[in-house]
Parts: C-alpha cells; sequence; structure tokens
C-alpha cells in the first residue's frame, strides 16, 4: 500500500471508483496454510463420497462393545464415544469393585461409597427405572409404586429389593365382577377405607369386615386377616395410609372413594409388572441401584 | 464496497471524484458568503475558489504512506548506572528469588503436600503457607484483583508508570534478556555493528548463544511455573524422567515460547501494541501525576540545545549564547528500552523506568552541571514561569479516594480471611417428591446435607435440628460424617413429622457442629414441606 492508491479500474456512474487494497500478505498465506491443512485433514478422516461409500482415513480408533468384542475401526462419532464409554468406565471400576465386595449395610454407612452410589444409582435411575417409578422414585398412583415411602409390597429389605430387581415381579389380583354383588364390593369398599382411618359407613364397613373375613369373598387369604397384606405374595397392605391402584388421597367425596375401591375390587389387577432386570444389567449396577432405592428413603 | 465506503469516510476526492468534490465546495461557499463563520476574521471573506482546493485528510496522507505493518527497528539500548537501575536490579533480583525459590520452600502439613505455596488443581484445594483456600472463597481472588486494580490507579496518578518500569514481569524479564544479550555480545556499539555486519562464523556463535541462553532463560522460568503447581521435588523429577502428566509439558512448552517470544523478540512492543495499560495510562494522569520528564525549559534555553564543543562547556558560555543545558549527547535515547526520546515529551510508549534519568544524570555530573534536566516531576510544575522542587501531590481526591478504597478492601479482606471457617455446608432440600406420606400418616421430607472440610485434618461433623422433635430427624446409616481435610461428602438426611406437627412447622434449622469445636457450630434453615403449595 504505497501511494498512490491504485484502483480496480472499475467506475460506475462515471465518477465512482474502487480502491483496490490488496490483502495483507501474511494474512493470504494464512489462508493458503488454511487450506494446505485441509489436505491433511482428508488424509487422516473420512472426507470423500466414493460410489457408495466413502474415504476413510488412516485415523482407527479401537474400543471394547457391549458385549466385551474389542474392535478397531475408521474413525467415527460413535465409535470415539464408545472409546470414551470404556475410559469412563475403567475409571469407576474401582468404585464398582469396592460395592460389589462390600455388605450392604457397609455400603449405606460408609458415606464415601454411599455418596458415589447415590450419584452412580442416580444415572442408572433415570435411564431404567424412571419411565414407571418416575425421576425422584416418587411413583404414580393407578401405575408404579412409590418406592421413597415405607410401604413395600414385596417388602423392603436389600435383599428383598435386589430380587425384586433380579427377576421382576408381576402382582396379580382377581376380578371379584362376577362373584359378588354391588352391594358386597360397596360394603368391602367401606371396610377397605375404615382399616386406614379413612371416614366410612360404620355398619357398611361391619358387613364388609364380614365378607373379607369369609369365604364367598375370601379376601383374607392374599390381604391375610389382619389385611396388612402377605409379602410374599405381593398383596397389599390395606391398613396404612399408602394406596396405589385408588387415587382416595385425591378423592374429596366419600362416594368417590367408595367407587374407586370398588374399582379395584370389581375388575381385579394384572398389571402390576415389574420387567426383569437380570439380563439388562449387571450384578454390580443391580447392587448400586438397590442401594439407591433403598437410600431413597423407604428402605428397612 | 468496503473499499468504496472507506473513500466515502475519508472524503477525499480521488481522481474518479474530483466533480463531485468541487459540487460540495460550491455548496460550501454559497453557505459561507452569508454566514460568518468563528474563524473568519472580519473583512475576509471566504471563497468558494477557496474550497476548491483538493482537500487531503491526515489518515488518508497517513494511509498512503505506511506500510500495513510496521518494520521494527531493533533497538539496543547501553547499559547504564544509576539509581534508578540499581533499583531496577534490586527488584528484579527479589522477584527473581521468590518467583524460583518460593516452590522449593517446605511446610508441615497434615495430609497435603509439605509445599509453602500449591496450586493443587486437582484436589482443587490451594495452599498458601498457613492458608488453604477452596474454590468456595473465590471471591478472595475477586478481592486481591480489585486491590490490585486500585493500587494500580493509586500508584498511577501518584508517580506514573511505576508498575511498568520497575515491577511488571514484561520488564523484568526484557531487562534479564537484554543483560544476556549484553554478556554475550557486548555493549550496545559492540550490538549494533554485529547487527550490521553480514553472517559470519562469529556473528553465527554469538547469536546461537545468545538465543540458547535466552531459550534456558525462558524454559527455566516455564518450569518455576509449573513447580506452583504440584509438589515440586516430585515433579521436577517426573518432569525431567518423562513421567509428569501431559499438561505440564504442554505448559512449559506454551510458556518457554512465549517467554522467549515477548522478551527476546517482542520486548517493547508488547507494551506498545499488546498491553492495553500504555492506552489507558492517559486517562490516570493529572498534571500533578510525578512522571519521567524532560525539563525543556531548563535544556532547550532559548536558542535550543547543542553540543559542548569548544566555548560552549560551561554554563555561562552557553546561556550567554542562548542555550539550555542539554548537550544533545543522546545517551537518554541510547539507553531507553522502548527507543523513545523523552525530551518530545511524555509519549505512550514510555514505560517509566527512570533509566535516562540515569543517564543523564551522569551527563550533567561530567559536565558539571545540576543534575536533573531529566527528572520525576509534574507536568503542572514543569510549565510553571518558576519551577520549584518535585514533590509528591498526594492531597489529591482522586489519590485519599484510592487510598480510601485501598485501605477499605485490604481490611476486608484480612478480615475475611481471618474469620473464614473451618468448614463450608450446603443443604439441599429432594424436591421430587417435594414431600412424601409415610404408611403411618407421618410426612417426611429429605435434604442432602453436604459438608466441605476446609480444615487441616480429618474433621467428624454432627447433625441435628432445632425448631422440631430431634427425633424426627432420621440420618440413615451414617449418624457421624467423618470427612477428610479438603473433601466434600453427602449425607441424607429425613425429617419426619406426624400432619400436626406439620401442620405448625413451616421452617426449621439444621445444626453442623464440628466435633472438636463444638463453639464453631452453625446452624442454617430449611423449610418443610407437607402440602402442595397454593400460591
Amino acid at each position: 500500500m504505497h501511494a498512490p492508491v491504485q484502483t480496480t479500474g472499475h467506475v460506475w456512474d462515471g465518477d465512482l471508483a474502487e480502491y483496490n487494497n490488496p490483502l495483507p500478505t501474511w494474512w493470504v498465506w494464512a489462508f493458503y496454510a488454511t487450506i494446505a491443512s485441509s489436505l491433511v485433514y482428508w488424509l487422516i478422516y473420512p472426507a470423500w463420497p466414493v460410489g457408495k461409500g466413502f474415504t476413510k482415513g488412516f485415523e482407527t480408533i479401537t474400543y471394547v462393545n457391549d458385549k466385551g468384542v474389542t474392535k478397531t475401526t475408521h474413525w467415527n462419532t460413535r465409535a470415539l464415544l464408545m472409546k470414551e464409554m470404556n475410559q469412563a468406565d475403567k475409571q469407576q471400576r474401582p468404585y464398582f469393585e469396592k460395592v460389589e465386595s462390600t455388605p450392604y449395610q457397609k455400603i449405606a454407612a460408609d458415606p464415601e461409597l454411599s455418596n458415589f452410589v447415590t450419584s452412580a444409582g442416580k444415572t442408572l435411575f433415570q435411564d431404567n427405572c424412571a419411565a414407571c417409578h418416575q425421576a425422584g422414585g416418587q411413583g404414580k398412583i393407578g401405575f408404579a409404586p412409590n418406592l421413597t415411602d415405607d410401604d413395600w409390597l414385596y417388602g423392603g429389605t436389600y435383599q428383598k429389593i435386589q430380587e425384586t430387581i433380579t427377576n421382576g415381579r408381576h402382582g396379580y389380583m382377581p376380578p371379584f365382577r362376577d362373584v359378588l354383588s354391588d352391594r358386597q364390593m360397596d360394603d368391602l369398599a367401606s371396610y377397605v377405607l375404615s382399616l386406614s382411618g379413612e371416614k366410612a359407613d360404620p355398619a357398611r364397613a361391619a358387613a364388609g369386615d364380614a365378607l373379607f373375613h369369609s369365604e364367598t369373598a375370601a379376601c383374607y387369604y392374599c390381604h391375610g386377616a389382619d389385611a396388612k397384606g402377605r409379602q410374599v405374595l405381593g398383596s397389599a397392605n390395606l391398613t396404612d395410609k399408602i394406596w396405589l391402584w385408588a387415587d382416595i388421597p385425591a378423592d374429596r367425596t366419600l362416594d368417590r372413594k367408595v367407587q374407586d375401591i370398588e374399582w379395584v375390587i370389581a375388575g381385579g389387577l394384572n398389571k402390576g409388572v415389574m420387567p426383569t432386570w437380570k439380563d439388562r444389567l449387571k450384578p454390580e449396577q443391580i447392587k448400586v441401584l438397590t442401594v439407591y432405592v433403598h437410600e431413597l428413603g423407604g428402605g428397612k | 464496497m468496503k473499499n468504496r465506503s472507506e473513500a466515502g469516510q475519508a472524503g477525499k476526492p480521488r481522481s474518479g471524484c474530483s466533480q463531485n468534490s468541487a459540487g460540495r465546495g460550491q455548496i460550501l461557499s454559497i453557505l459561507q458568503v452569508n454566514s460568518r463563520s468563528i474563524d473568519q476574521k472580519s473583512g475576509e471573506i471566504w471563497t468558494g475558489q477557496a474550497d476548491l482546493q483538493p482537500i487531503s485528510f491526515k489518515s488518508d496522507r497517513l494511509l498512503e504512506q505506511r506500510p500495513l505493518l510496521q518494520k521494527r527497528i531493533p533497538i539496543h539500548p547501553r547499559s547504564v548506572r544509576g539509581k534508578f537501575r540499581t533499583f531496577k536490579w534490586g527488584v528484579l533480583i527479589l522477584a527473581y528469588s521468590v518467583f524460583f525459590a518460593l516452590p522449593w520452600l517446605p511446610w508441615g502439613r497434615h495430609g497435603a503436600p509439605a509445599q509453602a505455596v500449591l496450586f493443587d488443581l486437582a484436589s482443587r484445594r490451594f495452599f498458601l503457607f498457613g492458608l488453604v483456600v477452596y474454590p468456595q472463597d473465590v471471591y478472595w481472588l475477586a478481592l486481591l484483583l480489585f486491590l490490585a486494580a486500585v493500587l494500580l490507579f493509586f500508584a498511577t496518578a501518584l508517580v506514573g508508570r511505576a508498575f511498568c518500569g520497575y515491577f511488571c514481569f514484561q520488564t523484568l524479564w526484557t531487562d534479564a534478556f537484554i543483560a544476556i544479550e549484553r554478556l554475550v555480545q557486548g555493549e550496545r556499539p559492540a550490538r549494533l555493528r554485529l547487527h550490521k555486519q553480514p553472517l559470519s562464523p562469529e556473528k553465527a556463535f554469538k547469536l546461537a548463544l545468545t538465543h540458547g541462553l535466552w531459550l534456558l532463560l525462558a524454559f527455566w522460568t516455564a518450569l518455576g511455573f509449573i513447580l506452583y503447581f504440584g509438589y515440586a521435588p516430585g515433579l521436577a523429577r517426573e518432569f525431567f524422567s518423562g513421567q509428569a502428566p501431559q499438561a505440564a509439558y504442554f505448559t512449559v512448552l506454551i510458556l518457554t515460547v512465549s517467554t522467549y517470544l515477548a522478551a527476546g523478540w517482542a520486548r517493547e512492543q508488547v507494551c506498545i501494541h499488546i498491553c492495553p495499560y500504555s492506552r489507558f495510562q492517559s486517562a490516570m494522569y493529572d498534571p500533578e501525576t510525578l512522571a519521567v520528564a524532560y525539563d525543556v525549559a531548563r535544556g532547550e534555553g532559548s536558542a535550543g540545545r547543542l553540543a559542548a564543543k569548544p566555548g560552549m562547556r560551561t554554563r555561562e558560555e552557553r546561556q550567554a549564547g542562548g542555550h539550555g543545558d542539554c548537550i544533545d549527547c543522546g545517551l537518554c535515547v541510547q539507553v531507553c528500552p522502548a527507543g523513545i526520546d523523552i525530551r518530545a515529551g511524555m509519549q505512550y510508549q514510555c514505560i517509566s523506568c527512570g533509566l535516562c534519568i540515569d543517564a543523564c544524570n551522569g551527563i550533567m555530573d561530567s559536565m558539571g552541571f545540576s543534575r536533573g534536566l531529566i527528572r520525576y516531576d509534574s507536568e503542572e510544575n514543569l510549565r510553571s514561569a518558576r519551577p520549584g522542587r518535585p514533590r509528591l501531590h498526594w492531597k489529591r481526591l482522586k489519590i485519599v479516594g484510592y487510598g480510601a478504597a485501598l485501605v477499605v478492601v485490604a481490611g476486608f479482606l484480612v478480615y475475611s480471611v481471618a474469620h473464614r471457617s473451618a468448614f463450608e455446608e450446603s443443604i439441599q432440600q429432594v424436591r421430587q417428591p417435594l414431600f412424601v406420606q409415610l404408611s403411618d400418616g407421618r410426612i417426611r421430607n429429605r435434604y442432602q446435607i453436604r459438608v466441605t472440610n476446609k480444615a487441616t485434618r480429618e474433621e467428624t461433623y454432627l447433625i441435628s435440628v432445632r425448631g422440631i422433635p430431634q427425633a424426627s430427624l432420621d440420618l440413615g446409616s451414617i449418624h457421624r460424617l467423618t470427612v477428610p481435610p479438603g473433601k466434600t461428602l453427602m449425607v441424607q438426611a429425613s425429617v419426619k413429622l406426624t400432619p400436626a406437627q406439620a401442620e405448625k412447622v413451616e421452617e426449621f434449622e439444621f445444626v453442623i457442629t464440628p466435633e472438636s469445636r463444638p463453639k464453631a457450630a452453625r446452624a442454617r434453615e430449611a423449610r418443610f414441606f407437607s402440602r402442595h403449595g397454593s400460591l
């Protein structure tokens, strides 16, 4: 750029000229350098479509896949993710190993280990359990049990929780629509309400009590003579404040409450299905989840 | 299009635009004939003809004459002796001793490396002698930075760019590099000669030796820097046996290269083109600010400066001829590391290092004139008809204000550090679910309590509640939370209240008590939810 400044030679409207200001030399060379460096990228990474395939580049990635098979491929982001996951697994390994070799009670009592379980368990829970039991384990009435309360259908000890996760559960209650009259089901519903300390018609509750323990309805077979349920069967404790299928806490009127319970008695239940996880999760992952669920607040 | 708009901005009539510009001139002339401008002397009428003269703007002329990148003229400062040089050497020796020796200072410490100053990035702890700083204490850093900034303003308003000239690491390292240069290549004339002469074995050897020594010092600097981030003896051994972390080698590489380039090659260009300080110093200088200045009145006299020719040596002879005390020896320019002539007045390139004062004082001594032709003085004093002795003007609102800010912030920082707590706690309520009804009807809320142990030894923390029955707190299997130094651990606490209790309680407190120092117990409020909000 030495005087006088050159123009490009283009003239508009008879008098408008355009300066010719060449780019600085260093800039131009830097530009060529970027082009040259792109050639290096073509050689290293997948770059050009060729027929149905593409040039794969010289860079390779070696990773271990889900089945434990070591694979080597050309550079691609999926393999890169797998490789990074391998590294993360490797870093987590010592903790998982410690969890594996430590008895449940000690895991919960060791702040460092229980902190690991809380964070690792949270991820596992979000990935596998939260779809039904919700993000915080609070469950959903009419869908999946609340894991944060202290009521357990199949038992809330470490062993029972592990068993539940490993093998899954399938709750069943037969429908009574064809066995009992509407009146009888009304009576039973009143009785069930009274068991939990809810307001109910005393006369009907007494009738329901008799029916509950009779051979006609035979509720006590599964729910027990004291109506507290039997965890071996997964039958619900009817005397506590926890409801899973009938949404009693949300019902405002007595009629609605009775109706909701009647609906359960009439139709029975065949939807309390928890899948089995032993084929999807590793034993140490199940152990971490067990402690995590136990520590959600309701563990026994 | 960019070029075209530039042309428009500059408003310079180029060959193609001249007609256009002439038109504009005519309009101006019409306006000016009827309206008298302030600059218009009485009786003088501006004509359109005057405006038809080609207008040339200064910026445009510069654009034409100046290449995009100005070629740097190498500066070979001459060495000088004097009190400023001595002071600068003192600062350099002190700064280097502290910088290079500090990481090696041992300091007995529990459960952590025995190093007095250690920035342990991996475990997020910063050891400063007896003090351990955690990321939570980041506001100390903010205070420290504020303090540094105010100190800079304070010093600058008082005595100019004292930081630049004596304490800035760019200045210190450049000084050291120049010293190496002089050691190998000799004094300024020898260096200039070497620079001009064609490549010979001798020149190659001297250049190689200079650059080799520079690189060595740069490398040593980089190594010294990383030793603050790891246990120095261990890290040094690992570094040279190739077992140090990659980040260490990378940092050393970057710092070696940047030190070598900044202090060896870029030098004053860092101060002129990169550092913003030279540009905003003008906002900090006042007429009362002491700065390195040339006494124009004394140096130039009425007839300008003159070399000490025979017959022009004594003061009387010179004053008779109207000449000032400056004998135009040029030494002040030769010693300047920024390559400027201080006699041209205050310049943004001047880093205020005082070497020209040393040089001039030496000359004045040998001439038998009084010292201080170049001196620290205020613009105000120099401008006055009878300059008095330079003095520090500190009784100024600006100075007192900066000083007050300094004292307040420093006091707050010291107070904050002295009253730091040995642990930090945070209580996070579990919000999913916000509350749970238990089978016996009680309502339960859950909280994640995290405790960071900032002490230097292991501590056990006891957690209790205030405002609700003690029995309603359930800590699961962790009743005593033992936290190693520098670690954070979490405990999940459940609080269970009956509906009747929950009705009355909205807030309560968690009390966290370090077992060894019960007096340091701290309470923290927590909320208890028992129904979904109806706001």
